[in-house]
């Protein structure tokens, strides 16, 4: 397992989350290439169906922020 | 590549910027300046005017090739000036305001001795017909030949000698001047195409009119001063061995004079006499003297110069002159002399030399070297031509043009001025060829003397703690080894020794000119227009202005006591944001200033510069240090990852904003700030290390001494003086404080009329504060401007829509480098080549700044070229940029939301920059989702809805019926409701404003003014009963005494007040003498026969029940107090006190308050004071804790300052959808930035119901929201964000979930006919969250470009 880079989705709220991790880029902080950030307009727009069928579709991790 | 580092301002000096800079990363405009000051003292002082700044820096950079082309732009002698300048530059260096000058000479000589001319390119030089002849090849005519050749015209030069140079090569000897160094620098010339023609007599071999014969349009004299002067003293003439200087030097160059015995005296004090001298010992003479008949500090020579010559042997003999010359059979055997003095200054300001009767002396010698001047040998050069000659037997010319009497011919160096140095002549040379050039092309030549206009000296300011320096040493030949030959005297300085030497430079003038950046800048935003942009004057005609110029921190350096000025690690409030921002000079890393290590334990001091008259002139409190030092020490606890101790010593702790009280309470509570009540004095360093020693004195009177890493100082505003200089140029009154004079009524105006202000200029204050009297100072500007609304708006129009909804999608990838954002780390060609291989893709392009407008401009293009349909832009964040490519979709026939941006900066390169291979890898996934997505994406019509234009207001009280009128005074009409039967809310109850303005009189002529208004409808008794509709059609149901009215408006503002509460406490309610607020001062006939009154302060805030502070209470209270003191200054006035919360200029009345005699005695809320009845009266008593023992205080009357609170807000709450916090009062959009808005659209609120505040706060805030009204209100119709909610009403069941979890009334249940309910979305109340759609268990609710399938596009191609 140590070979092992997990594929998360994460869904961002473009109101807090996104811009979060748009300042972090400002700020220069390093993390994790792992996460691929989708961007929404509320995380109350993410179905809980989706991330059912995202995980069925091989994903490892879901973060929803906002 | 900027090589000049200035102190960065915004950083206040922490870290450093270039001369480039952008002020900080978020700065508006978001683009770099170049900080030019006036030209440096160096290059001002060169007669040629060199960019000495500008090669010193290179050469600090090690770029010598830059430095030379640097140099070459004013000179083509680099290596020959570099050892042979007078370098007039280094006298006028301000280094030697700090140590000794910089080496600039020698810098110039390390550049020029680490460069190939030849690898200097020639520029593109376009050539010209017109011919020019210059005579003579010494430092002038080659000078003028360079820059003629530059500029095209065909030169020749024609010199008698065998070989070129003049001077240069037969006036200043090998030991200074290596011929190898002359040859390849006047060689270096053909390659501009300057011809050099010796042997070559004009006069003999040619004559001037042949060389116009030939075509030459012009003519340069440039043939120097060949011909020594006499000293016309006997035996000069008659005896052998007498030879002028100029003869002597030139036969020694020549090869014809290689050995010199016996004794040689040399007379004159200039180079060439040092020249002669030294040369003479060289080719083997045994003495060699020099007469000088002055004292060693007139000498033209340098005196490092006269040094090394007298190191060399030459005995030179000051205060001398030749008497005769003595010779034995017609050979010299020596000079006869005699001493002299000097007389006091002349006229002339020169010392005279009068001989001394009596002091002749004999120096034995067998050659006698006169070098006491030259003048020009013009031969036969000029017989013919009557050009004009002076008594001096120089040419005579225009000083400007360098024109003689014949317009063709020009003459400038030595044979106008006499012998001068080299870089005079070049400078000659430049003026010649400028103005041949001139000439040539048939313009008009200036007859007079032009004046320079006069040079600024705004340079930098010299460093404060800049380290003494020594200039380095140029390394020389030993003296034994100098004699035995012409070997170089002068040896180059090592680079180290160079770079060293050029960091001494303090960078005068800023921007070096240097051009590195012109050069360095892909984008040519920066070019050699931008570097000669100057400021401009510009008149702007203007209706109103609107001052907010701010305020200036104070600066504790003059508080000695307190070591900022020289200890490290005292730093003021701004610069402990500065260390922690991440930004910030250290990234974020809390550390102190002396040893960057991590402080433990941290000591804040308030009110320095602030409540201070002791130490600076003032009084006021400046309101923000008390909340902004709270928040450092929980920043600073944040940042520390360990225990880390903060202390902040203050005298009251003022925290009465909105919340801030709760956060002054965890600070203390939950996150363990200390607070001690305590002003210090003094700060000592602490012996042997960095820490600082603080001792005070604690509230019980012990004296305490603390160590502290570091000190924080909480400096307080002020007004600058160039503020107070504009508020005299605008004939604005100011405040003792030096603030602007404004009214409780008219807050944001000025005493001018027109003129308004707002920000911490009006008054110290915070930015929520500042943010709400900005809105107000646009109201009032808005009302003065109401006639001319919109008349200088201009529309754009797009071209009209192409409709796409057929069509397959073509998709076009830009793929942008961010300059090295990007591009330094993703590699992008390969991006771009994996955005070929995905679907749909028609078009793939790379910019270097896909934002730039020139790529906008080719964008359009593009999309019409290749059909495209749908764009996917891959660079930054679609936060900041999407607006910018949707304007330049729709540019291009597109519909906005055909776009997508994959965020590829600032959420990969930024964040992964350190492995290249990844943060490629991860862009193209992101590219990848984001062209999956963008194939889905579909056009979405804007949504744009009738704006009705008229306002409600809720609540008559003064913040009502400011923003009513403020409405209706631009046009908008407005009904206020108002739920008593009478107007005027809570302020019917003042008597006056904190600055002693009457309210009753303004409130019955606000009234007045309100009811007679035709644009103002009050409804009395009215409650809002039902609300429904969204920004810009709102319908609110009035009840009104029993009946109904529905009031259709665009906009609502909340204004319903608030009012202070009743209290059990303090006897209140059970004695009549126990009052609370304005009774007693509405009481006047009870005041009168007061023997005593005590004022209780917080009854009922800052507790429990109500964790905040009612903010306007000490203010009034002392203000009542020095009323009663006024009236009667033998009543006994006592204020019992939690923290006296006087902030801005109401410290004013606490001082004076105290003057009069007020008692103010502190209270803790563990120690509340208690009030008894007893005969005859009331006692009161509390612990004082600087007596530290209860007091009792016999009073006749008690007036409690009892917290207040909001009116009853739930209804209006639930019907607008519109947040309350835990105390009741509404909660704004955002406390800092939008102060007097719902996160709803269209509604605003004001007054009490925000949070207790004074007559002119509420003034300010109702204009804020009216102000802020009157955008939504000033439009027709307004454009909302389509990207709302669809209903398929087909699919839907009716169940509401959707009308449940919707938090903005956006989707509602409507009864279908024969169907039962279905939901129905609301557009323009529709904020596009889309929790509508997650929840739908039907899956019949979608959002517009947030649909389901596009997002879990995404999702599939991110696996």
């Amino acid at each position: 397992m140590t070979d092992f880079e997990p594929k998360i989705v994460a869904f961002l709220c473009n109101w807090c989350a996104y811009a979060s991790a748009d300042l972090a880029g400002v700020s220069r902080l390093q993390y994790p290439p792992n996460i691929r950030p989708i961007r929404v307009m509320c995380s109350g727009r993410v179905d809980p169906v989706v991330i059912i069928q995202a995980f069925k579709k091989g994903c490892d991790g879901i973060l929803v922020a906002g | 590549m900027c090589p000049v580092t200035r102190p960065s301002e915004y950083d206040l000096g922490l870290a450093g910027r270039k001369a480039v800079s952008i002020l900080y990363a978020q700065a508006i405009p978001g683009s770099y300046a170049i900080e030019k000051l006036d030209t440096a003292p160096c290059r001002m002082a060169c007669p040629a005017n060199l960019n000495v700044q500008g090669y010193v820096a290179m050469v600090k950079m090690g770029k010598y090739r830059e430095a030379v082309e640097i140099i070459m732009e004013d000179l083509p002698f680099p290596g020959i000036l570099g050892r042979i300048c007078p370098h007039r530059c280094e006298k006028s260096c301000r280094r030697l305001e700090l140590d000794e000058a910089i080496s600039i000479r020698e810098l110039k000589r390390v550049a020029a001795d680490h460069v190939e001319l030849n690898d200097i390119p020639v520029p593109d030089i376009v050539p010209r017909n017109e011919k020019v002849a210059i005579i003579g090849s010494g430092p002038a005519g080659l000078t003028a030949a360079y820059f003629l050749a530059l500029d095209g015209y065909q030169v020749s030069v024609y010199e008698s000698m065998p070989e070129a140079g003049g001077m240069m090569r037969y006036g200043i000897p090998e030991h200074r001047l290596p011929r190898s160094v002359l040859d390849a620098e006047i060689d270096n010339l053909k390659r501009y195409g300057v011809e050099i023609h010796t042997n070559t007599v004009i006069g003999r071999d040619l004559t001037i009119e042949e060389l116009q014969e030939h075509g030459a349009g012009a003519i340069f004299l440039a043939i120097g001063t060949w011909k020594g002067l006499k000293l016309r003293i006997p035996g000069e003439d008659t005896a052998q061995g007498v030879s002028d200087v100029t003869s002597f030097l030139r036969e020694v160059h020549l090869g014809n004079l290689k050995k010199v015995d016996g004794k040689v005296v040399v007379i004159g004090g200039g180079h060439s006499a040092l020249d002669a001298a030294q040369m003479a010992l060289r080719l083997g003479a045994i003495e060699a003297h020099i007469i000088y008949r002055r004292s060693r500090t007139e000498m033209l020579a340098e005196p490092e110069e006269v040094k090394e010559a007298e190191k060399e042997g030459v005995k030179i003999h000051f205060l001398v002159a030749p008497k005769f010359i003595a010779s034995e059979n017609d050979r010299v055997t020596g000079i006869e002399c005699i001493r002299t003095r000097l007389t006091e200054k002349d006229t002339t300001g020169r010392r005279r030399p009068i001989p001394i009767e009596g002091s002749e002396f004999f120096i034995e010698a067998n050659h006698i070297i006169p070098a006491i001047g030259q003048e020009p040998d013009f031969g036969n050069l000029i017989q013919k031509l009557d050009l004009k000659v002076s008594k001096w037997n120089l040419m005579e010319v225009n000083p400007e043009t360098l024109q003689t009497n014949v317009a063709s011919i020009f003459a400038g160096g030595d044979v106008i001025s006499g012998p001068a140095t080299v870089i005079e002549a070049v400078e000659a040379g430049q003026r010649a060829a400028k103005y041949i050039a001139q000439y040539l092309q048939g313009k008009e030549l200036p007859t007079e003397w032009q004046e320079e206009p006069p040079m600024g000296a705004d340079w930098v300011s010299l460093p404060k703690d800049e380290p003494i320096k020594e200039r380095s040493k140029i390394p020389t030949l030993p003296v034994e080894k100098r004699l035995a030959g012409f070997e170089e005297v002068n040896l180059c300085m090592d680079e180290d020794t160079a770079k060293q030497e050029a960091e001494r430079c303090l960078d005068c003038g800023s921007c070096c000119e240097c051009y590195q950046c012109v050069n360095a800048c892909e984008a040519e935003a920066v070019t050699l227009e931008t570097h000669a942009q100057k400021e401009d004057t510009t008149t702007i005609d203007v209706g109103s202005v609107i001052l907010a110029p701010g305020f200036q921190p104070f600066d504790p350096s003059k508080f000695d006591t307190y070591n900022y000025a020289n200890h490290p690690n005292v730093i003021t409030s701004l610069e402990f944001e500065r260390i922690l921002s991440a930004t910030g000079p250290f990234m974020g890393h809390l550390v102190r200033i002396s040893d960057k290590k991590e402080p433990k334990k941290i000591a804040w001091f308030q009110c320095v510069g602030s409540r201070d008259l002791n130490r600076c002139d003032n009084p006021y409190c400046s309101s923000v240090c008390c909340m902004y030092a709270v928040r450092e020490a929980l920043i600073a606890k944040e940042h520390a990852d360990y225990d880390l101790d903060c202390a902040i010593f203050y005298m009251d702790m003022r925290t009465p904003g909105k919340d801030f009280e709760k956060y002054y309470n965890e600070a203390e509570d939950k996150h363990g700030v200390r607070f001690i009540r305590s002003r210090v004095h003094t700060i000592n360093p602490f012996p042997g290390t960095d820490d600082l020693e603080v001792k005070y004195v604690t509230e019980s009177g012990e004296i305490t001494t603390e160590i502290f890493d570091m000190v924080v100082l909480s400096v307080g505003m002020e007004t600058s003086p160039a503020v107070v200089d504009l508020a005299g140029k605008m004939g604005i009154e100011l405040t003792e404080g030096n603030f602007c004079e404004t009214t409780s009524f008219e807050p944001s105006s000025t005493s001018s009329d027109g003129i308004f202000v707002c920000g911490a200029f009006q008054g110290p204050k915070d930015i929520p504060e500042s943010v709400m009297e900005a809105s107000a100072a646009a109201c009032s500007v808005g009302i003065n401007l109401a006639s001319a609304r919109g008349s200088f708006v201009k529309e754009k129009v797009f071209p009209a829509e192409n409709d796409i909804t057929d069509q397959e999608p073509r998709i076009g990838v830009f793929v942008c480098n961010c300059g090295i954002n990007i591009g330094g780390i993703a590699d992008v060609p390969a991006i771009v080549e994996y955005a070929k291989s995905l679907p749909n893709i028609v078009y793939v392009e790379e910019n270097l700044f896909t934002c730039s407008q020139d790529t906008q401009d080719k964008m359009v293009e593009v999309i019409k070229d290749h059909n495209l349909n749908r764009i996917v832009v891959a660079a930054c964040t679609p936060r900041t940029h999407e607006p910018l490519f949707q304007e330049t979709m729709r540019n291009a026939g597109l519909n906005a939301y055909l776009f997508d941006m994959a965020n590829i900066r600032n959420q990969c390169t930024w964040v992964h920059s350190e492995d290249k291979k990844i943060a490629t890898e991860k862009s193209k996934d992101l590219v990848r989702m984001s062209v999956a997505r963008a194939s889905l994406l579909e056009s979405i019509p804007a949504i744009s809805v009738d704006v009705n234009q008229s306002a409600l207001v809720i609540g008559g009280g003064i913040a009502g019926m400011t923003a009513a009128i403020s409405l209706a005074d631009q046009g908008f009409p407005a009904a206020i409701v108002e739920k008593t039967s009478i107007l005027g809310g809570a302020a019917r109850n003042l008597t006056k404003t904190w600055k002693g303005q009457d309210v009753q009189e303004y409130l019955s002529k606000l009234i007045d003014k309100i009811e007679k208004h035709p644009d103002i409808d009050v409804l009395l008794n009215a409650e809002v009963s039902a609300v429904s509709g969204f920004v810009g059609n709102f319908e609110t149901q009035i009840s009104v005494g029993g009946t109904t009215k529905n009031i259709a408006h665009g906009a609502v503002i909340i204004a319903t007040g608030g009012q202070a509460v009743d209290t059990d406490e303090y006897l209140y309610g059970k004695n009549p003498n126990v009052t609370r607020w304005h009774d007693l001062e509405n009481d006047p006939d009870k005041l009168k026969t007061a023997e005593s009154v005590v004022f209780i302060q917080c009854v009922g805030s800052r507790d429990e029940n109500r964790p905040y502070c009612s903010r306007i209470c000490c203010t009034a209270s002392v203000s009542q107090a020095i009323s009663i003191k006024e009236e009667n200054p033998d009543t006994d006035v006592y204020i019992l006190y939690r923290d006296m919360r006087t902030f801005g200029e109401r410290e004013t009345l606490y001082k004076q308050a105290r003057e009069k005699g007020v008692i103010f005695v502190r209270y803790s809320l563990d120690k509340k004071p208690t009030v008894t009845e007893i005969d005859g009266g009331l006692e009161v008593g509390v612990f004082d804790p600087i007596l530290q023992r209860s007091i009792m205080i016999q009073a006749d009357l008690v007036n409690l300052a009892t917290a207040i609170q909001p009116a009853e807000n739930d209804k209006i709450s639930e019907f607008y959808k519109i947040p309350l916090n835990a105390e009741n009062f509404f909660m704004e959009a955002h406390a800092k930035l939008r102060p007097v808005e719902f996160a709803t659209d269209g509604i605003f609120l004001c007054g009490l119901t925000h949070y207790p505040k004074s007559i002119e706060e509420s003034i300010s805030q109702a204009m804020a929201a009216a102000s802020r009204a009157a955008t939504v209100l000033s439009k027709d119709s307004i454009q909302i964000s389509p990207l709302v909610s669809q209903v398929d009403a087909e699919g839907c069941i009716g169940c509401g979930l959707c009308e449940e979890v919707c938090l903005f009334n956006a989707i509602v249940l409507e009864e279908v006919e024969g169907k039962g309910y279905r939901a129905q979305n609301i557009p323009a109340s529709c904020k596009g969250c889309g929790l509508c759609a997650a929840s739908c268990p039907q899956m019949t609710i979608d959002m517009l470009h947030f649909r389901g399938q596009q997002i879990w596009e995404s999702v599939c191609a991110a696996m």
